[in-house]
């Protein structure tokens, strides 16, 4: 891929959502529904990248107890309900896949 | 005459101090409000330096990407995207989606900016993350110590800005010497640290039916067409989540709506 396209159309988009309104200064608006729907944007685009990867860790439909990603996924799950907290879910989740990893491979 | 002119020079010297001061205390005061969020986003930029070649990415891009781009979870989502060899266009069009928000961020603070030059606009546009706007709504907030006076609040907005591009650059580069440092990275399984990542952003979303309807069809969907070439499935399943989440918000609120109507 050519890597200064990437970089310049990811800043042209990035710094352009962040300018637009900026830039005209109040004289435009959206549409109630559209910004009712922007918090919906993460979790849904997170969530779409996140379950093919652990369930199909290697191109196909994995779900077993093998499948070290989906049970360390889930685990995290969990222990960023218990712990409320992103880096604790983050190294205690990457601590259960390592361990896990070493266990079932 | 001369001895009224000298008091008044004298009076215009003395507001100007003030007002460089009261610049000075406000971006002070900027930089320091965003410390504790520089210290969650620090390991996040040396997480990115370390994985970003790891996924296929140069040494130069990564950098370039935090200097010039300077959007976290864009940037996190995208080497996601880059380590499956997703084209250009889905990923221009991921980072589209993914940054749609930071409209809403802009929109909450027009009236506050509406007033300074397009310049500075320009470069108050370009810090605005997640991070920065959070900092800028608690200077608004009436209970600041600040105070109410807001004429230099946009100091404030530029020291928040200098501490996070400084540390998030700083982070990125740091990541990137660690990553060479410890070679070897993808074979630890470095990639379920993305996952993860993700999974600590997405659960705290996860608060109400409309959420929970938006994240669990996005996840059904995606399954559904991981098939479809081009990570195409990633755009589709994002928009049937958004779609999910917003219908179930509506429904909602039309049954509240119509139980008031019947007390």
């Amino acid at each position: 891929m050519n890597e200064v396209w990437l970089i310049l159309g990811m800043f042209a988009i990035t710094f352009g959502i962040r300018f637009v309104m900026f830039a005209f200064a109040g004289k435009i608006t959206f549409p109630v529904w559209m910004q009712q729907s922007l918090k919906f944007v993460p979790p849904a685009v997170l969530t779409a990248i996140i379950v093919p990867a652990v369930v199909m860790p290697y191109g196909d439909m994995d779900i077993s107890f093998t499948n070290v990603y989906l049970l360390a996924a889930i685990i995290s799950v969990v222990i960023s309900l218990v712990t409320k907290s992103l880096l604790k879910t983050i190294f205690f989740g990457m601590l259960v896949f390592l361990l896990l990893k070493l266990l079932i491979a | 005459m001369v001895k009224y002119c000298h008091y008044f020079i004298n009076l215009k010297k003395v507001s100007i101090i003030n007002h460089q001061q009261l610049k000075k205390a406000e971006f002070k005061a900027g930089c320091k409000a965003a410390i504790p969020l520089i210290i969650g986003a620090i390991p996040f930029g040396i997480l990115f330096g370390t994985l970003a070649p790891t996924s296929g990415l140069s040494v130069w891009a990564t950098m370039a990407m935090s200097l010039f781009v300077f959007a976290g979870s864009a940037q996190f989502i995208v080497l996601a995207l880059i380590a499956v060899q997703a084209p250009l266009e889905i990923i221009l069009l991921t980072t589209f989606v993914v940054n749609l928000r930071h409209l809403l961020y802009a929109t909450a603070l027009v009236p506050r900016v509406a007033h300074l030059p397009i310049a500075l606009r320009a470069f108050l546009a370009f810090g605005l993350t997640d991070e920065t706007f959070a900092n800028m709504s608690q200077r608004y907030q009436p209970d600041s110590p600040l105070g109410n006076d807001h004429q230099y609040a946009h100091y404030f907005y530029i020291g928040s800005i200098f501490s996070f591009y400084t540390t998030w650059s700083s982070a990125t580069a740091l990541g990137l010497v660690l990553g060479n440092i410890i070679p070897d990275m993808t074979s630890w399984g470095l990639e379920f640290a993305m996952s993860v990542t993700f999974i600590g952003m997405v659960v705290p979303y996860v608060n109400s039916k409309a959420m929970l309807s938006a994240t669990f069809s996005a996840a059904i969907a995606s399954l559904y067409f991981s098939y479809l070439p081009n990570k195409l499935g990633l755009i589709i399943s994002a928009l049937i989540g958004v779609g999910a989440g917003l219908s179930v918000m509506r429904m909602q609120k039309m049954s509240i709506n119509n139980q008031e109507k019947k007390i």
